[in-house]
């Protein structure tokens, strides 16, 4: 079975091609259940392979599959290879289920679209390039997959290409991506440079990490941050976030699938994958643990006031994301790994939820319009609540376990700073996430008649992906239940093969139970506060036992300046057109000027230049050289004119001339004597 | 001087069909337009078999020239007739006869006067094109170069735009120059190889087994240089490029871009670099400095640009400095992912050119700002464009990835410094690209002109199904490609270093030799 793993990416293409190309003359049905089965099926076979490696003894997990040899040149080898281990059997058991649920989803949410098929086409184009980033043997496959769903969300964000905005935030998208992958292939570059001189040339994954520990230090630790500034672009941190929030132009089960659940977190994977490196690199780790807790911080503090329902969850999705970087920063990659997976649940889900809520709101997406939702559609929003219940940090559900042990591993580790900002993110979590709960379930509905008549829970094909997602974000975190079992969680065993490479992977429990349970507490404490503050500002059956600074209205107003900030969101987009974008047009537009009126200038001048010089010298001929000719044939001629006058052939004209001439002879002779 | 055919001589045979066809269509009457278009297609169709004999024949493992054809041409002179074609110019070659095909397809009915004449020249360049491929004799070489030049100037000066009789006389006079340049380096290559051996040669193969002297070579190199980078066109010397791009007709730009251009990428790294090896690896660093110059200053030249045809010839100025970068690497990698580039440049170029040829034949405008939101009127062809756009951008998976990628690697190997500023023009060429696409195909339709604009039919799509299926080709399955190139530069590698050393020997031995003879006179 394990040989069949090409056909998990080889499906989903097939899918997309079917449907590319003869999708416009399908139904709509059909065209829905080529895109679900092609996925469905590739799910099915990463189960079967996830069994597989489960019989297999836990270091004989790792095996490279060879499709065919890509790209030989002189010392470079590149095969199209497929690596299956624990890391990436739970990327694509993630990658194809989750992404089955929201074609599935899609189908009924989607169904009015005219690009059905389209939409079907570049999903499916998606679930194929993500499915080889993540199964990839060597760095240029991972590349070619990290390309690949970077374009696919370029088409997808600008899905409905006809709204400009929609095309702007699928270029800004695309190009922001760029600038980190900009490091990543550098990072690349020095790395296949640095093992060339070791004498291990090549890209692959396992004879990198064997090579790992003979690369200096210093140039380990470039390589790694490099990589990591890729990740930064494609997993939208500090200060390459800008594209995920505008992202959500896209239809929102591709904010759910794209925006939420897979490519984003392909830089933690990148992190994880590269396991080996990191923990040889502990700067580059402080780095990425750093801007990891940052963002997710800086990202928070924007969802607080944010009203868009879908720009809430893009931020929180940024904070989150921030989150798993903190984690593999500190090198506690299965906490990493386990958020993401666990992320993938609860942030799937919100998005959808908020996909349904905007298709029963007739496309209204502020929430200062919604309101009392929960009396007309009770799957979508107990399932949100859910959701958000997972994200806050609530045991038992999946979030509060994968939050917990990361917040837990940065104070084991020493990282009290990380846990402290942590942990004031979380509670700002709950509260920005119940704000958006209480705003679109709870209270009056504040639409306006048309759309509130419309208001209806969306169909089979929409709900059911819902509860689906539900049930996952309530036990998926139960994989990672610490105290079970003697070494380390289930997920911490299961991961053992690949990240036991990685000098920090193995957690020590010698800090005992008694301190973990204590800051577990510590953590739900500050998850319920965020909750119960949301409640009192937001939840009309509370409100009355709030005091009065905390009314929205008020403490908008109280705290202006700060919420005009954050409403901004910090004004980052401006200081970059300001800083960066405008600057560089400038610089081109220069760069133009330069090439028409110098560059080209100097070739029209030198050719005016030619002519000048032809029209004088053709002066000069005339005037001048001609001129000289000329006047001297005149001169000739004008004293031929005078001479020949005398040359009139008459005898007695000569003979008057000669006496004339004798008398003047002898008369001068005469006198002069 | 002996004559060498091997067989028959496939090489002639396939640079003179296409002269074969424009004799046939002179010939013709002026007013059997359909016959002269056929015989046209025809012509370049069967050259183009006969021109895939090459690839099905080619040993990869042998690095020097096949389908030799050497015959005595002006012996008091040294001059040959020698053809031959390696593992360099076997994908150039190919390149320009599948091109010679869509070209005749984007001509079918974009030209509308003087059918007969511009046929005619389009073969002619063809022959040309190819002759400066397979001459491996300098003489020759240097013929078929001034002599692509003429049916070039004709093409642009005749059927181009409104300024045409300014872009062609500007082409015309900026190749001129440089070609006159390069004929005295080429002559003072001839003299001074023939003083160091006594063989009074143009033959380049015995030409590159002794280099002249460093310092001679050296001004050769420039001569050579300003002949073949007006050609590339490297930065400064590219103004002529947007002007003649955009006054030609749309087969006129696929030729320039895809073919003639990589003349002078070509000559560099066919002739220079083992003729002049020293002077090569002195002036490298310059080079590739003034090649990151043109690969920055050239895409920040297209982002500014509002008409597509100018994005696509300015993009060319960025993409040919890729090229130029690999070569002066001066190290198989580099020089594999250029000669790669050169055809990948040829394919997703040409290939944007004839996109936007169809589109300037349908509505007669060019301006980005009169299109939206065509994805929705032809969906098709929006897909094309854009597949060529990723190609061009050097996505993965497609072909312009593959040979960045080597281009890259080998400038690295150079100075890493490069390769970082490599990539920040990797990163524009993004920028402009997309901001074209969405520019033109995305937001709101809206076209020039009244009526339905139409999708691609049967003829435009039989010219660009092929340059799509080699952009997917080379990007998933390059390994014929580079495999067939491999042997030949390494080869040509393998020689620049023996040659650098040599010539230096060679100097050292002249330089020495006074010294001993006025010891020897000392005592």
């Amino acid at each position: 079975m394990v040989e069949l793993v090409w056909l998990i990416p080889l499906l989903p293409l097939i899918g997309s091609v079917a449907n590319g190309v003869f999708g416009s003359r399908l139904s709509k049905g059909t065209v829905g259940v080529i895109g679900s089965a092609a996925v469905g099926l590739s799910f099915l076979i990463a189960v079967s392979i996830f069994w597989r490696i489960m019989t297999l003894p836990a270091d004989a997990r790792s095996i490279e599959i060879v499709a065919y040899n890509w790209l030989t040149s002189g010392g470079m080898s590149i095969d199209a290879a497929f690596l299956i281990d624990p890391l990436s059997t739970l990327m694509i058991l993630i990658v194809t289920g989750v992404g089955f649920l929201i074609h599935v989803y899609s189908s009924g949410y989607m169904h009015h679209d005219k690009g059905l098929w389209r939409f079907f086409s570049y999903l499916n184009l998606f679930i194929f390039f993500m499915l080889m980033l993540v199964l990839g043997a060597n760095y240029l496959i991972m590349f070619l997959g990290w390309e690949g769903v970077g374009l696919c969300s370029y088409l997808l964000i600008g899905f409905w290409y006809e709204k400009k905005s929609a095309g702007d935030a699928g270029k800004k998208a695309f190009v922001v991506n760029r600038i980190g992958d900009f490091g990543f292939i550098l990072g690349l570059f020095l790395l296949f440079w640095t093992l060339s001189d070791l004498g291990a040339a090549s890209l692959n994954y396992k004879d990198v990490f064997a090579a790992a520990h003979q690369i200096p230090p210093v140039t380990l630790t470039l390589i790694t941050l490099l990589f990591f500034v890729g990740a930064v672009g494609k997993s939208a941190q500090i200060p390459l976030f800008v594209w995920l929030p505008d992202a959500m132009e896209g239809p929102t089960p591709v904010s759910a699938l794209i925006h939420a659940a897979t490519m984003v977190t392909a830089g933690v994977y990148m992190v994880a994958r590269n396991n080996v490196l990191y923990s040889l690199a502990p700067y580059t780790g402080e780095v990425v643990a750093i801007i990891g807790i940052g963002t997710a911080l800086f990202a928070a503090t924007i969802g607080l006031v944010q009203n868009d329902i879908k720009k809430v969850l893009a931020y929180s999705t940024v904070s989150q994301l921030g989150y798993m970087f903190a984690a593999v920063g500190i090198g506690a990659y299965t906490a990493g790994v386990f958020h993401l997976m666990t992320h993938a649940f609860f942030k799937g889900l919100m998005f959808l939820g908020s996909g349904s809520v905007i298709h029963a709101m007739s496309g209204e997406q502020d929430m200062r319009k919604m309101g009392g939702l929960h009396g007309h559609m009770k799957i979508t929003s107990i399932t949100f609540i859910i959701g958000a219940l997972a994200i806050a940090g609530i045991p038992p559900l999946a979030g509060f376990w994968s939050k917990d042990e990361i917040l837990w591993e940065a104070f084991e580790k020493g990282h009290v700073g990380i846990w402290a900002v942590g942990l004031l993110t979380a509670g700002m979590t709950a509260f920005y996430m119940f704000r958006q709960v209480f705003m679109t379930f709870t209270g009056k509905c504040r639409a306006d008649e048309h759309t509130k008549h419309h208001i209806h829970e969306s169909p089979g094909s929409m709900t059911v992906p819902l509860i689906v997602l539900a049930v996952l974000a309530a036990i998926g975190g139960l994989v990672g239940i610490p105290f079970i079992f003697a070494d380390g969680t289930a997920l911490h065993q299961y991961f053992a093969p690949v990240f036991s490479h990685g000098a920090h992977a193995v957690v020590a429990a010698e800090a005992g139970h008694g301190l973990e349970i204590l800051l577990m507490a510590v953590s739900v404490a500050v998850g319920v506060s965020g909750i119960s503050i949301a409640a009192l500002m937001y939840y009309a059956p509370a409100r009355k036992y709030a005091p009065d600074f905390l009314a929205p209205e008020k403490m908008a107003e109280t705290l202006a300046p700060a919420h005009r900030l954050l409403y901004n969101k910090y004004y980052i987009d401006e200081l970059y057109d300001y800083l960066i974008v405008n600057p560089i047009k400038r610089l081109c537009r220069y760069c133009l000027d330069f090439d028409l009126g110098v560059i080209d200038g100097i070739v029209n001048g030198a050719g005016w230049l030619t002519r000048f010089t032809a029209w004088v010298s053709h002066k000069f001929d005339i005037y001048i050289v001609d001129g000289l000719v000329n006047s001297a044939a005149t001169f000739v001629s004008f004293n031929s004119l005078v001479w020949r006058r005398m040359q009139t052939g008459y005898l007695q004209h000569y003979a008057l001339i000669f006496v004339i001439g004798l008398i003047l002879i002898v008369g001068g002779a005469l006198l002069s004597r | 001087m002996t004559d060498i055919i091997a067989g028959f001589p496939v090489l002639s045979i396939i640079i003179f069909l296409p002269a074969l066809g424009a004799l046939f269509i002179i010939f013709s009457r002026r007013e059997s337009v359909e016959f002269i278009k056929w015989t046209a297609l025809g012509a370049t169709v069967l050259t183009f078999i006969v021109s895939l004999y090459l690839p099905l024949t080619f040993d990869a493992a042998n690095p020097s020239f096949q389908w030799v054809e050497k015959t005595v041409w002006i012996e008091r002179f040294g001059m040959s007739y020698f053809l031959g074609v390696d593992g360099i110019s076997l994908f150039l070659v190919l390149l320009t006869t599948l091109i010679s095909i869509i070209c005749v397809f984007a001509s079918w009915t974009d030209i509308k006067t003087k059918m007969k004449g511009y046929m005619a020249l389009l073969l002619l360049t063809e022959t040309c094109s190819l002759g400066v491929f397979m001459s491996m004799d300098l003489f020759l070489f240097y013929i078929f170069w001034e002599a692509v030049l003429i049916p070039m100037v004709f093409i642009i000066g005749i059927w181009g735009g409104g300024r045409r009789l300014y872009a062609a006389i500007k082409f015309f006079i900026f190749t001129f120059t440089g070609s006159l340049f390069m004929l005295l380096g080429v002559l003072a290559l001839y003299y001074y190889h023939g003083k160091l051996t006594g063989v009074y040669t143009f033959d380049a193969t015995v030409m590159w087994l002794s280099p002249v002297a460093p310092y001679i070579q050296w001004w050769i190199f420039i001569a050579m240089f300003l002949g073949f980078a007006v050609k590339v066109p490297l930065f400064p010397l590219h103004t002529w490029l947007p002007d003649a791009h955009t006054e030609a007709p749309t087969a006129g730009s696929i030729v320039l871009a895809a073919v003639l251009l990589k003349l002078g990428t070509y000559g560099f790294a066919r002739f220079s670099l083992p003729l002049l090896p020293n002077a090569s690896m002195e002036f490298a660093p310059m080079l590739m400095v003034v090649s990151l110059i043109a690969v920055i200053y050239g895409a920040l030249v297209t982002i500014a640009q509002r008409d597509m045809k100018k994005v696509v010839a300015y993009s060319s100025v960025s993409h040919m400095g890729f090229v130029m970068l690999g070569i002066f690497a001066l190290n198989a990698d580099g020089l594999k992912g250029s000669l790669l580039q050169m055809i990948n440049h040829g394919i997703s170029t040409g290939a944007l050119f004839l996109f936007v040829g169809m589109i300037y034949e349908r509505t007669h405008d060019r301006q980005i700002g009169s299109y939206g939101g065509l994805m929705k009127a032809v969906p098709v062809y929006a897909v094309f464009f854009l597949i060529t756009v990723l190609s061009s951008m050097g996505l993965p998976a497609t072909n312009g990835f593959i040979g960045e990628l080597m281009v890259l690697i080998g400038a690295f190997k150079a100075h890493w410094i490069y390769a970082v500023i490599a990539v920040v023009g990797v990163l524009l060429g993004a920028v402009y690209l997309l901001w074209l696409f969405q520019r033109v195909f995305l937001g709101e339709l809206v076209y020039p002109g009244k009526g339905e604009i139409k999708d691609l039919n049967l003829r435009e799509l039989c010219a660009s199904v092929p340059l799509i299926i080699l952009i997917f080709w080379i990007g998933l399955y390059p390994r014929p490609f580079i495999s067939g190139m491999e042997a030949s530069i390494d080869i040509l590698v393998k020689r620049f270093e023996i040659n650098s050393k040599k010539s230096m020997l060679d100097t050292n031995r002249v330089a020495a030799a006074p010294d001993h003879s006025q010891g020897g006179a000392s005592k």
